[in-house]
């Protein structure tokens, strides 16, 4: 969507280690104007020390940061036209809210009813209007986050700075304040680049989303792309569901795997030896079918919406999801299409030849759905 | 709740060493022995403090404002002086303490955990019996002392340490200064770092950030140093006594000679209950101005 507009920032090969540990590396993308990008990844990858050195309270140890071009480290944070909102809050508890609110304001000199106006209205819009005169010590983590975010945008900045701003709210208040931020980041031109480990999150409200692990950037696009492309068996369980198999392409739109050969949309590629993912919600379950990929049903967990099933076959376990019940027990085939395979390189991430991946990236992935809503840094 | 009872033992020890002898203070503020041995009610330590002869009042080391003196009794313009004294001390503990305590607290979030060299130094001399800690204040800067001898030896002329304002400032300054420092210390090594960033990034300087941020933070314990060191300026008579050649009259060491020379304990008592009280109102008056009174240490 943002494509081709001018980048406003850019990263441009940063690293930074803490001592001994590198917690970034080679770390270079654009941010173009009035784009919303998210950086997602699990937890300790480097997200807000990414946002600290966009920010300024951090300086890499090489690489550069561009505004407009021209280099930012030398800019010191005060000077930077962009505001933060903290993933730990950092409100001023000396300060009642309307203050806090107003703190940036009142450091340009505005004057004293376009103050009174604006706070009034940034608290509107994160709905805690008549909040003005509480101390932020009697808020609620969510009130104090909301807080923290009408601290930053009240003083309209071309860039903000998003760190799991929606981290501590419930989801109803989440769902709501995602459609507000995304609805004023359009409205006011503003360039967001957000963080979060909710893969959700980030596909339904970026233009771009950046996927990081342990440092490294592993794929950058919109949405639809890391979803329906990853480029590697991280990305592809980090983003959304899925079944990620070891597979091998002899030749162009064949593919084997799990024992059986499948007919794809892709060309070979330079390595006979991929990953395929297929996503529980494009696989069908069937009856069962002489030579098609048959197996039992072992689990069946309501969702909401629809089932998610655990289908076991030859060894290895598949997720479907569907909206028809299928009963523990039952016989089933995986039915799928060509479309709905998709290929990726080999990488350090791949799964074994039963599906499992290593057991570090499985970690890592539980690890940050465990750590959701816990806002340490 | 249902320990309340572990609360007794301070009870009864408030009781003791704090209730008791202000109500013995209090009894003899009020009475004075007859001559036949019993004790009757009185107004006399009172009114011995309003009375008594007049003298020019000294603000400041001058009498003479505009060529106008006030004369005021004795006991009032020795209970101004030492308010003044006191209240110069403590701001200039203040002036001196802020920036140590600032100083200080800065080191520590650069080197995380471990003891401080510096705040060691800057505490020791807490440790240490605060007699022996004037006597040598008082070695240093006696005429022929220390300080005097390296002066002469580099040829400057010899000044004047003690028996003096200036003297007394400086001993009670020296004194004081950790406690002063340390309630500042403390509450600055606290100020949490993301809210310096979050000022910062909401644009302001240096300078800002700590007019804005870092000084409203550490007013707790600008309020509570204040108080620990204005409420001993006020009332020490170790300091006077020690550093004034016993010619220097504070409201301290004239309490104390009113009890241990002249035996007056009626008007001992009487001083000792009005500078009591003025001494609570004054940290009264100080701790209502601050917000909540977090953190402070400070009652009242
Ligand atoms: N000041 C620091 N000193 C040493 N290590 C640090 C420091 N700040 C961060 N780290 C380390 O750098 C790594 C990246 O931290 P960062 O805060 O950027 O992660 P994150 O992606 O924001 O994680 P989360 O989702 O949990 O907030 C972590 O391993 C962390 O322990
Ligand atoms: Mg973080």
């Amino acid at each position: 969507m943002a494509e081709g507009t001018r980048p406003i920032l850019e990263l441009v090969g940063v690293n930074k280690s803490y001592g001994d540990t590198q917690v970034l590396t080679d770390i270079s993308f654009p941010i173009r104007s009035n784009e919303f990008i998210t950086l997602l990844g699990p937890s300790g990858c480097g997200k807000t020390t990414t946002l600290r050195i966009l920010a300024g309270f951090e300086r890499p140890d090489s690489g550069d940061v561009l505004f407009e071009g021209a280099s930012l480290l030398d800019v010191p944070p005060f000077k930077r036209r962009l505001n933060t909102v903290f993933q730990r809050y950092a409100l001023f508890p000396h300060l009642d809210v309307f203050e806090n609110v107003a703190f940036g304001l009142r450091l340009r000199k505005t004057p004293e009813a376009e103050v009174k106006a604006r706070v009034a209205a940034a608290l509107k819009t994160v709905d805690l209007d008549g909040y003005g005169k509480r101390w932020v010590d009697q808020l609620s983590g969510g009130q104090m986050q909301r807080v923290a975010i009408a601290r930053a945008i009240v003083n309209g900045p071309e860039i903000l700075l998003l760190d799991e701003p929606l981290g501590a709210l419930d989801l109803k208040m989440r769902k709501e304040m995602q459609i507000e931020l995304k609805d004023m980041q359009k409205r006011l031109g503003i360039t967001f680049v957000y963080v979060t480990h909710d893969q959700e999150e980030a596909l339904t409200m970026s233009d771009t989303v950046v996927v990081m692990r342990e440092g490294v950037i592993q794929q950058v696009g919109s949405p639809t792309d890391v979803y329906n492309e990853p480029r590697n068996a991280f990305v592809a369980d980090f983003i959304g569901e899925s079944n990620i198999l070891p597979a091998r392409m002899e030749k162009d739109f064949e593919i084997a795997f799990a024992g059986h050969r499948f007919a794809c949309v892709d060309r070979r590629r330079a390595e006979a030896d991929v990953d395929v993912v297929v996503r529980p919600e494009d696989i069908v379950l069937a009856p069962p079918v002489e030579g098609g990929l048959n197996g039992v049903v072992t689990s069946v967990v309501f969702k909401g919406v629809h089932y998610e099933m655990i289908v076991e076959c030859d060894g290895t376990e598949w997720m479907v999801h569907s909206t028809d019940q299928a009963a523990e027990g039952d016989r089933a085939a995986l039915v799928f299409g060509p479309e709905d395979i998709h290929v990726m390189d080999r990488s350090p991430f791949s799964p074994d030849a039963h599906g499992i991946l290593p057991a570090d990236l499985a970690g890592r992935a539980a690890r940050a759905s465990a750590d959701e809503g816990d806002p340490d840094r | 709740m249902r320990l309340r009872w572990l609360a007794y033992p301070y009870v009864l020890w408030t009781v003791v060493f704090t209730v008791a002898p202000l109500l013995l203070v209090a009894w003899f503020a009020f009475t004075a022995v007859q001559p036949d041995g019993s004790s009757a009610f009185t107004l006399d330590g009172f009114r011995s403090i309003v009375a008594g002869d007049r003298v020019p009042l000294d603000l400041l080391g001058l009498q003479e404002v505009f060529g106008l003196t006030v004369g005021v009794p004795l006991y009032v313009n020795v209970f101004v002086k030492s308010l003044q004294i006191a209240l110069l001390s403590t701001l200039a503990c203040l002036l001196f303490g802020y920036p140590a305590a600032y100083l200080l607290a800065r080191r520590r979030a650069r080197q995380r955990g471990g003891t401080d060299l510096l705040l060691l130094l800057f505490v020791i001399p807490m440790w240490m019996n605060a007699l022996l800690r004037t006597y040598a204040w008082l070695a240093l800067l006696e005429p022929n002392g220390i300080v005097n001898t390296v002066l002469a030896a580099v040829g400057l002329p010899k000044g004047q340490f003690l028996y003096n304002d200036f003297g007394i400032g400086l001993g009670m300054v020296y004194n004081y200064l950790p406690f002063m420092v340390l309630p500042i210390y403390s509450v600055l090594v606290k100020v949490d770092r993301s809210l310096v960033e979050a000022a910062e990034d909401l644009g302001a300087d240096r300078r800002r950030v700590f007019t804005r941020v870092v000084l409203p933070l550490s007013m707790p314990g600008v309020m509570s140093g204040v108080n620990m060191v204005f409420m001993p300026a006020m009332t020490t008579f170790l300091i006077p006594n020690l550093l004034g050649g016993g010619r220097y009259m504070l409201i301290g060491n004239v309490i104390e000679r009113q009890y241990m020379i002249a035996r007056d304990w009626t008007t001992a008592s009487a001083l000792s209950i009005v500078l009591l009280v003025f001494v609570l109102a004054s940290m009264r008056f100080m701790t209502r101005y601050e917000k909540g009174n977090e953190g402070g240490g400070v009652l009242l």
